[in-house]
């Protein structure tokens, strides 16, 4: 379990994050959603200790990430799967490399056993026959998969992902979204999604928390989307004419 | 940002870049493939540019010392003194900044802006020492290796351009490179490439490991990174010159 509390991150002056707390759980997909320069990623890292906060809590299963020394940090992270936005896949090494990548770091095992659990995580992702390919060679989707078996081959407690599906078809996104939320159920995993594509939120969301100039507007579930009078979940979700309908049909004001 | 916060910024980068390797292994891997790309792959240009400066050095001595009374063996001799004190060790310093600094820049640069950075300090992995600490051992191995050549061929190419134009006969040219011979003038070319190349690989990965932005920006690091890499080398060989010969 991730919890948050009150925390508050600026830059130059300017305050991007205010005040924002919340709680995330094991085993449940959470979706931090908003408007580009809302904070989303800015929250993201500051989850991941790559941007130090100003004021606040982050604990990770009751461990104050401010409180720990470098190496109970390192220790932490290797705890910690992240996919990014753009996959970065480390362009020098093939997939099966990349994958390896965070075994070899961190883990003593021989070679064969490196391989049987790449193979085994890249089978998870549907990914068996790239083993030799470069990033450069495999599709958005691919690249995608690619990361998120590079993320889950250490068996992370924590799994981050920075809009996994964005830049990829309706399809691929919303396999994308099914493989991580199975993942997340399968391993127990507390997984954080940053997005702001509202097809996701409608797959995997089961706790959903909306980020509006830096302030948590609005938390809640999937379900609780449909039913809030909050303006800033009503301004955002429902500026596409889509969920507008989708909105009427679900709470029973249209009937198909 | 000013010079000094920009040189305290560098000397905080080394602090992180000189700390033990998490694992010998993949540090063992990373090395051999930075001898090969920053090393083995500048053996080329290295060759083909002291062969033929050692080739023009003789002929501007040739043609420039035409007093009979001035022993034609200075030829040589001035040639390997031109070649071990400055043309091997610093000028071939300049010219593999140009090309490995732009390297090194956008190497690192790229994966700064394409979050791979990001990735291994999430994984718990110190950046640093894992990209640049490889890089700088490559270079402090690798770079006396290719002085050395440099200065090898740019005496062979000497030899071979003032024989064939007929400007020094060879024995001439052999006894000039024997006279005065001071074993110090090679420890002294080495000290400085030792020194330069550890400048070639640090400046470098500091404008590439702190670039912000897209694909421009890393395009402008690298220019950054190869002007003040010269600038440092420029300004290094003097104090080193005044330091270790004067």
């Amino acid at each position: 379990m991730i919890e948050v509390k009150n925390i508050y991150k600026g830059f130059n002056g300017v305050e991007i994050l205010k005040d924002v707390s919340a709680v995330f759980e094991n085993g449940k997909t959470s979706l931090i959603i908003g408007q580009s320069g809302s904070g989303k990623t800015v929250f993201l890292k500051c989850l991941l200790g790559l941007f130090e906060t100003e004021k606040g809590i982050i604990s990770f299963d009751g461990r104050n990430y401010a409180d720990l020394g470098i190496k109970v940090r390192r220790k932490l992270r290797e705890e910690i799967g992240m996919v990014f936005q753009g996959s970065a896949l480390y362009d020098s090494l093939t997939v099966e490399e990349n994958v390896m990548f965070p075994i070899k770091m961190f883990k003593n095992r021989t070679q064969k056993e490196m391989l049987l659990r790449v193979n085994e995580v890249l089978e998870r992702v549907n990914l068996e026959n790239s083993n030799k390919k470069y990033p450069s060679e495999l599709s958005g989707g691919m690249k995608k998969r690619v990361a998120i078996a590079r993320a889950i081959v250490l068996n992370p407690k924590y799994l981050f992902c920075d809009e996994p599906n964005s830049g990829l078809d309706p399809q691929t996104s919303t396999l994308i979204d099914n493989l991580i939320h199975e993942i997340t159920v399968e391993n127990n995993i507390t997984t954080i999604i940053n997005s702001h594509d509202m097809n996701s939120v409608m797959e995997i969301g089961e706790k959903i928390i909306l980020l509006k100039n830096g302030y948590k507007a609005w938390d809640g579930t999937k379900d609780e989307v449909f039913y809030t009078d909050n303006e800033a979940v009503t301004s955002f979700v429902y500026s596409s004419n889509l969920f507008k309908k989708v909105r009427e049909v679900y709470t029973g004001n249209i009937k198909l | 940002m000013n010079y000094i916060e920009h040189t305290g910024k560098y000397f905080v980068m080394l602090k992180q870049i000189f700390k033990k390797p998490q694992k010998w292994i993949i540090f063992k891997e990373s090395l051999f493939r930075e001898m090969e790309d920053i090393g083995i792959n500048s053996i080329g240009i290295t060759a083909f540019i002291s062969f033929f400066v050692g080739g023009v050095v003789v002929i501007q001595m040739a043609l420039n010392l035409e007093n009979p009374f001035i022993p034609r063996y200075l030829i040589g001799y001035a040639t390997r003194m031109s070649l071990v004190l400055e043309f091997s060790p610093t000028l071939m310093s300049i010219i593999l900044a140009g090309k490995v600094g732009s390297y090194i820049t956008s190497s690192i640069g790229t994966m700064r802006v394409t979050e791979q950075i990001d990735a291994l300090e999430v994984m718990g992995v110190n950046s640093l020492n894992y990209l640049v600490l490889p890089k700088i051992i490559a270079s402090v191995i690798f770079y006396p290796l290719l002085v050395t050549l440099g200065i090898f061929l740019g005496i062979y190419g000497g030899m071979v351009a003032g024989v064939l134009t007929d400007l020094i006969s060879m024995p001439d040219y052999i006894t000039g490179l024997r006279t005065d011979l001071d074993p110090f003038h090679f420890t002294y070319s080495m000290i400085k490439t030792v020194v330069f190349a550890f400048v070639i690989a640090t400046i470098p990965a500091y404008h590439g490991y702190y670039v912000q932005g897209g694909s421009l920006e890393v395009g402008r690091a690298g220019t950054k990174a190869v002007v003040w890499t010269s600038v440092v080398i420029i300004v290094l060989n003097y104090f080193l010159t005044q330091m270790l010969l004067s």
